[in-house]
């Protein structure tokens, strides 16, 4: 088992691009389920970034990602995921 | 802590997953804009905006003026036209009426759309020039240091007002409803999903259409007047705002730090200028005129 199947602890998760996060908090004050905090560490620029502290309350919603300024977040359901990376790695049939 | 550092590599791998990078030149990222300022929620609702509508984005142009909301046109992943202050409608007049299949969008702040720009504003909305324009109204002249703006409310500070603004404000939906207008909404960036909604609905009309999106400058407004951080005025606009669709534009003026009205104020047809310019001369010459930027014989 990855990381990542261990993580998963609720519906959906969030993919962080931690080097452009400037720490505005938008995505931690509007997620409808109160999922994300701030790191205790810092970024490259100094700003804390957002860590998803209660995983199994994320519902993949993505209202992370469309409130992020910086396009630094998203958030998916892993259903959704599975399916996405279910196809990539699918041969299209001739 | 570690099971979280893990996602993040993780994230590193998929995070061309974004659904908004493509619309984005990522050469361009991370943009200037400071933390916590609202433009770049409103330009991520505009991404969501442009993939929910099916647009070819090839015939897609966007053209902003100058300031901060300015420098939209250069991050979007479209042809864009990044013009002199308060031009961006001018520019875009020229786009839309050299090449009419193009689906062309103003993307600018309020003081280069309705100080410097306004009367371009005005004319525009008059003759019912087919183009879509999405002011960021930001209360203020970030880009050049908080100077007091058209939109600047009665009350607070700003460098040129430092006892405070006495001048009254522009009502921007009511001003674009009087011009005449085919389309008239205003929403703050708390409103994503209603933003990003009307972005598209409007995208997908034909007229004058214009979008009002409040959003916090933390830096020269809020945090000059004491009104904390970009989060501290989304929360604001979260407590404040009322939606109500149809409501008179005149009863929408924003005071300081007061009720917010948003929803969707007018939505109506009027012939284009084009189509205005194409029947009038149909009319007078018949056949010998040859309608222009017309397809088939039907637009
Ligand atoms: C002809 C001209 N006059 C003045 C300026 C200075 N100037 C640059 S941006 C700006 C105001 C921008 O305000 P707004 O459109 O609200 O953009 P914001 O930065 O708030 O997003 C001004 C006055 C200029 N660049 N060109
Ligand atoms: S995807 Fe939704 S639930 Fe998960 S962190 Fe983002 S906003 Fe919260
Ligand atoms: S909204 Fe974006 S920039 Fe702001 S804290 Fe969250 S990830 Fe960082
Ligand atoms: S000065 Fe104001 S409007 Fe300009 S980027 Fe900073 S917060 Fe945004
Ligand atoms: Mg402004």
């Amino acid at each position: 088992m990855s990381a990542e199947d261990d993580a998963r602890k609720g519906k959906g998760t969030v993919f962080v691009r931690v080097e452009v996060c400037k720490g505005c908090s938008f995505c931690i004050d509007f997620c409808p389920s109160h999922a994300l905090e701030f790191s205790r560490e810092f970024n490259p620029k100094g700003y804390h970034f957002p860590v998803l502290g209660r995983a199994e309350d994320c519902t993949g919603c993505d209202l992370c990602g469309l409130y992020c300024p910086d396009f630094a977040i998203f958030g998916a359901r892993w259903k959704d995921l599975d399916e996405k990376r279910q196809a990539a790695s699918t041969p299209t049939q001739p | 802590m570690s099971e979280s550092l893990d996602l993040h590599l993780a994230s590193v791998e998929t995070s061309l997953d974004n659904p908004v990078l493509p619309f984005l030149r990522q050469d361009r990222i991370p943009h200037i804009w400071c933390p916590g300022c609202g433009i770049g929620t409103s330009v991520n609702c505009f991404c969501r905006a442009l993939s929910d509508s099916g647009l070819d984005l090839d015939k897609v142009a966007i053209v902003s003026g100058i300031g901060c909301t300015g420098r939209t046109a250069g991050y979007l992943n479209l042809d864009s036209f990044h013009t002199t202050h308060g031009r961006a409608i001018p520019f875009a007049t020229g786009l839309k009426l050299s090449n009419p299949e193009l689906n062309v969008v103003v993307y600018s702040g309020d003081g280069d759309l309705f100080a410097i720009g306004g009367n371009h504003f005005f004319h525009a909305a008059r003759r019912n020039m087919d183009i879509l324009v999405i002011c960021v109204n930001n209360f203020t002249y970030g880009m050049t240091g908080g100077q007091v703006a058209p939109t600047t409310p009665v009350g607070p500070t700003q460098t040129t007002m430092p006892y405070g603004n006495f001048e009254n404000p522009f009502n921007l939906p009511f001003i674009a409803d009087a011009c005449g207008a085919t389309y008239v909404s205003r929403w703050t960036i708390y409103h994503v999903r209603q933003l990003a909604k009307a972005m598209k609905e409007a995208l997908g009309k034909k007229g004058f259409r214009f979008i009002e999106v409040m959003s916090p400058c933390p830096t020269l407004y809020s945090r000059r007047n004491r009104l904390g951080d970009g989060v501290d005025q989304v929360k604001y606009y979260k407590e404040k705002s009322v939606i109500k669709n149809g409501v008179d534009t005149k009863e929408v003026g924003l005071g300081y730090q007061g009720e917010i009205v948003v929803g969707k104020f007018v939505d109506r047809e009027r012939p284009t200028w084009l189509e205005s310019m194409n029947a009038h001369y149909s009319h007078h010459f018949g056949d010998a005129f040859q309608p222009y930027g017309v397809k088939n014989g039907q637009d």
